[in-house]
């Protein structure tokens, strides 16, 4: 979080639990998803940061709580220093027009049945932006020719694109209201190599000529570091360790960063030689997290304290925040300078990870 | 001699719409212990060709040619429980989605040792005891309580193991593994090759693995082919193909892939346009409407798999000279922009 | 899995409550067919009908005769008295439950018999001439209308009447306790034509299950592990395939013990509570038809609820909390 620019995105303390029930009759309350847990993290203007982590650690929850298709249970989401988890009925709309969101799955996130002309138009007949007729129909046209798609096939159903292609249509609609953020949550996942960079292209295309901010969500590594100015790791609802995307994996802090790194296969050969960290076990329960720090259970590195204390968040500099009791790629030099970040969860124990 | 000899392989199929040539004349062969990778974008035959390999696209409406010689007989042509013979005893395969590829109602323990039951002769009681030590050589806790669980009981990462443990439990020659780790998360993935790593070394098989993902062939694999629409497009040792390859498609690959251990500043270079329809595919060389380097033969001469440099191993199905290609790579090497390279080899293109 | 069971119990029965009070309500208040009208007879006096109304009861407001029938139905297992029989509206149930509970599990019997096997070898031989010439049979039988079927075997087969005599027509049931022989061959028509349709419709149902299963991706492992076709199919395939046509089953079985069989138990005679209904709503008897209503209801409440367990345990991926 470099503090000199002004964040347009203010994420803080945000948490969404998703209760369980039980009961005969009346159902009762047993526990809850900790499926986002005291999460922090701002975007500036003109940013991509990209979120990563694996499946089910939180991240399309996340996303929806940035839109409003679910509330917060508790926690701040500022937009341009309006509050977006609190706001209500006219707010929210105009808050809404400010951000908006891409899927994954181009298949199912477009309505059949519609025109690709009606798809792109939809948000602005909704927000009544153009006159009806012609107006909006050039208006469909020029986004369409923006994200490479022929304005000819304004009149065609979803159906008769390729992959690729849908997710196009979905970017298109998304940008029809001129939003400020758009939050892409696996918005290539479901592309092949070749078409998504196409669709890579097109997105840092775009994101220069509209000023565009984006939060790009992806379990996909090697493009999150292509895409991002800034990452931030996830691991079972809270952020592991946030740092500008050259600095993340050259030096990772977290060891739950440095596995991931290493997981990745490379595409070169000439790196065989080095075996990826292997973590054993699998990922625990959202329902029951370890605990002290969520990693531990898997951590090669984990000790007594992991297991008794929640690692804050540290700040070492240079936006380089991370949450470990045992840092990795941290000097005794680092360390002193380091503090405890403000964006470091309320739960959190205020000890300083110590010098090995 | 090679364990697995597979000669000019076709297979279509009649739909409504036409007939799909899904695989269209491929060739090539596994050796004894090695690894062959196979990459390529989604629906250029890959599942096709290694399911075909176990006659399991026999059907009405398919249309299978060539030779795929396992140890010297023609699984092609063999009857059906001549095959039945082999299936999961000597050659195996594991799938892409482990939820989808166990059945929902019964127990693992019971899915495991009836491919124990199959093929050997031994008592109920010691099916089970395999699959129980196989559950454990996979790494799965609690191996025998386990062994009495249903599948979307366990997580996608401990379903692949149990895959792996059913395909390997007859110690078969050869191991097919169609995307074994697509639908996993990265650790999970690391978890797995490792595994599949590691057995194959205790076990001494050989395997094909299929994959879109060019960093897992690039870290698992001996040999590789490119498909393309049905083709092989390149087929060479991992290291020519990472380091000297020789088709337009493999370059275009390597350059749209974004790579986590190099600078973002490098753009990706996409290949331009969409994969062809395999009912009406492009005439002459498959790839030549979306090659940045098309000369006018392309659109006419269908290119054949020739041997390029590489002291015999490497082969190559382009119509470009050898010549060219080096030049080109050359310049590609550097940066990934066909228009510089192009302008590097001083190439004419034919216009489209 | 015990309180899952437990639960439904309690819906069971709250649904049943439902019902009785909706019944209730449109057979009192129905003024058409105030019960002591026509209790009291055709030549009846006003006044006389006033005196049997307050015999009955029937001047207290509905909200409290409700409760009287839910308490007697409760301590007593009292269903009230049928005016046309003039006997409890239970008995007369019972009585007629069993040649019901004959004619419906024998026929089930039977179209499973048929259904199943027809359903599987369609769906392996999809698009066969066999499966092609199954399909339309069953299409027709499935639209032929259950009177006529019943009228034609009997034309063709019965005793009395038929071309081919070899069988018992109708008029002809008798129960159980008289012998095995002569309780099933009365039965033979009426099952065959019960089952006729039932037959048609799970070999349908079977088949179009048994053809997505058979393309599911644990099938294809099934046959990557080398097993025989056979086995790919009868094991694998069938397994999966046959769960909704067993909850399929319990649903059907419910409607029919309910009085479904209403048509069959006519053509053949049967003394069966499909024509006990049929009785009861031709005289306007309004206990009885109460008492049967609630009966059916009863049948399928319970079916529904032994299916759902029934799923529950057959398929183990449902999880007894969810539901
Ligand atoms: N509506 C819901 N009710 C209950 N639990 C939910 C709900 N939505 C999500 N969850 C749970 O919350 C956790 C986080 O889910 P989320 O979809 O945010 O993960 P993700 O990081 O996007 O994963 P993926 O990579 O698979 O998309 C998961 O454990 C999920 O099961
Ligand atoms: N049974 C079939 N009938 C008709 N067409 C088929 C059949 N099976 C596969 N195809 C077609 O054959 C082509 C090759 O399919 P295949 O499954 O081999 O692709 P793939 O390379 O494995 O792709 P992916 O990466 O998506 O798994 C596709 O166009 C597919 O639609
Ligand atoms: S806090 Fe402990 S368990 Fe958590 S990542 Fe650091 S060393 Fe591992
Ligand atoms: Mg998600
Ligand atoms: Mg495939």
């Amino acid at each position: 979080m470099s503090s000199s620019e002004t964040a347009l995105l203010e994420i803080k303390h945000l948490v969404k639990h998703f209760p369980l029930t039980k009961g005969i009759l009346f159902r009762k309350q047993v526990g809850a998803v900790q499926a986002v847990d005291d999460l922090s993290l701002s975007v500036a203007e003109g940013e991509t940061v990209g979120l990563v982590g694996e499946t089910g650690c939180g991240k399309s929850t996340v996303a929806r709580m940035l839109v409003r298709l679910l509330d917060p249970t508790s926690g701040e989401i500022r937009f341009d220093g309006d509050d977006l988890a609190s706001a209500k009925g006219g707010d929210l709309n105009t808050l809404r027009r400010e951000i908006q969101i891409v899927f994954q799955d181009p298949y199912s996130a477009l309505n059949p049945r519609k025109t690709v002309g009606a798809i792109i138009a939809d948000p602005l007949v909704i927000h009544g932006i153009g006159k009806e007729g012609d107006d909006r129909k050039r208006m469909v046209q020029e986004l369409m020719e923006q994200v490479g798609l022929s304005p000819e096939h304004y009149n065609r159903l979803p159906h008769e694109f390729s992959g690729g292609q849908r997710q196009r249509i979905g970017i298109a609609r998304a940008l029809a209201l001129r939003p400020k953020l758009i939050v892409l949550d696996e918005p290539v996942s479901a592309l092949d190599v070749s078409i998504q960079a196409q669709v890579v292209n097109l997105l840092s295309d775009l994101q220069k000529e509209r000023d565009l901010s984006y939060l790009f969500v992806a379990h996909d590594l090697s493009v999150v570091r292509h895409v991002s100015d800034r990452i931030a790791v996830m691991y079972l609802g809270k952020i592991v360790e946030v740092a500008p995307a050259e600095e993340i994996f050259e030096k990772p802090i977290h060891p739950y960063t440095l596995a991931l790194y290493s997981a990745v296969p490379k595409p070169d050969p000439s790196e065989r030689t080095e075996k990826p960290i292997r973590l054993e076990g699998d990922l625990p329960s959202p329902t029951d997290p370890p605990s002290g720090c969520r990693f531990r259970t898997r951590c090669p590195w984990a000790t007594d304290i992991c297991t008794k204390a929640e690692p804050p968040l540290v700040d070492y500099g240079g936006g380089h925040l991370a949450a470990c009791h045992h840092p990795r790629n941290v000097s005794r030099v680092d360390l002193e300078s380091a503090q405890i970040a403000p964006a470091s969860p309320i739960t959190a124990s205020d000890q300083m990870p110590a010098v090995e | 001699m090679s364990l697995l000899e597979v000669d000019n392989l076709r297979v279509a199929f009649d739909t409504e719409d036409g007939r799909v040539q899904a695989v269209d004349g491929i060739s090539f062969s596994v050796e004894k212990g090695k690894t062959l990778g196979i990459v390529g974008e989604s629906g250029c035959g890959k599942s096709v060709a290694s399911l075909t390999m176990l006659g399991l696209t026999r059907s009405m409406n398919s249309r299978i040619e060539g030779r795929v010689e396992f140890e010297g007989r023609d699984l092609l042509s063999i009857p059906e429980t001549d095959l039945e013979a082999i299936r999961g005893n000597e050659v195996s395969m594991i799938f892409q989605d482990p939820l989808s590829s166990l059945h929902p109602f019964f127990k693992i323990g019971h899915q495991l040792s009836e491919a124990v039951l199959t093929h050997r002769d031994v008592s109920k009681g010691e099916a089970a005891k395999l699959a129980v030590e196989m559950l454990d050589l996979v790494g799965i806790p609690n191996a025998e309580a386990r062994s009495h669980s249903y599948p979307h009981e366990f997580s996608g990462g401990m379903r692949q193991r149990v895959m792996i443990a059913m395909a390997l439990i007859n110690d078969p020659k050869l191991l097919i593994a169609d995307e074994p780790t697509t639908a996993l998360d990265v650790t999970t993935q690391a978890q797995i090759l490792g595994l599949i790593d590691d057995l194959q070394e205790e076990l001494g098989m050989s395997m094909i693995l299929i994959t879109h993902d060019l960093g897992v062939v690039a870290q698992n694999a001996d040999e590789i082919a490119v498909m393309y629409a049905g083709q092989i497009v390149e087929r060479s040792s991992v290291e020519e193909l990472f380091f000297s390859p020789q088709h337009p498609y493999t370059w275009g690959l390597l350059g749209s892939i974004p790579r986590i251990d190099r600078s973002s500043e490098e753009p990706l270079i996409p290949v331009t346009g969409q994969p062809p329809s395999l009912i009406h595919p492009p005439g002459g060389c498959r790839f030549h409407p979306r090659c940045p380097y098309v000369q006018e033969a392309c659109s006419t001469e269908q290119p054949s798999l020739e041997t390029t440099g590489g002291g015999g191993t490497h082969h190559s199905a382009c119509l470009l000279s050898e010549t060219e290609r080096k030049a080109l790579w050359a310049s590609l090497e550097k940066s990934p922009d066909p228009a510089s390279a192009i302008a590097a080899a001083e190439l004419k293109v034919a216009r489209r | 899995m015990l309180e899952y069971i437990l639960r439904r119990v309690l819906w069971g029965v709250a649904m049943l409550f439902l019902v009785s009070g909706v019944i209730f309500v449109i057979f009192y208040l129905l003024p058409s067919a105030d019960p002591a009208t026509l209790r009291a007879g055709r030549q009846a006096s006003p006044d006389q009908i006033e005196r049997i109304r307050e015999s009955l009861g029937l001047d207290r407001p509905v909200f409290i005769q409700y409760v009287d029938y839910m308490k007697q139905i409760f301590f007593h297992f009292d269903f009230g008295y049928s005016y046309q029989y003039e006997t409890s509206v239970s008995s007369l149930i019972f009585d007629r439950l069993g040649p019901t509970a004959s004619l419906t599990f024998g026929a089930a019997i039977l179209w499973l018999l048929m259904g199943i096997p027809i359903g599987i070898i369609s769906a392996v031989r999809a698009r066969s001439l066999l499966d092609r010439s199954t399909m339309v049979i069953s299409l027709a039988l499935i639209s032929a209308p259950v009177f006529w079927l019943g009228l034609i075997s009997l034309y063709l087969f019965a005793d009395d009447i038929g071309l081919i005599p070899i069988l018992p027509g109708a008029g002809s049931y008798e129960p159980l306790s008289a012998g095995p022989i002569a309780w099933a061959g009365p039965l033979i028509l009426p099952w065959t034509v019960l089952a006729a349709a039932s037959a048609a419709v799970y070999a349908r149902y079977l088949r179009s299950d048994m053809i997505d299963v058979m393309g599911e991706d644990y099938i294809r492992t099934a046959r990557a592990k080398g097993l025989p076709e056979r086995k790919v199919v009868m094991k694998h395939g069938v397994r999966s395939a046959i769960t909704p046509v067993i909850t399929l089953l319990g649903l059907d079985i419910g409607v029919l013990l309910a009085g479904n069989a209403i048509l069959t138990e006519s053509v053949f005679n049967i003394p069966g509570v499909g024509r006990l209904v049929l009785d009861a709503i031709d005289k306007a008897d309004l206990p009885l038809i109460q008492g049967v209503t609630l009966f059916g209801a009863f049948f399928i409440v319970i079916f529904n609820l032994v299916v759902d367990i029934a799923y529950a345990y057959l398929d183990p991926r449902v999880r007894y909390d969810d539901l």
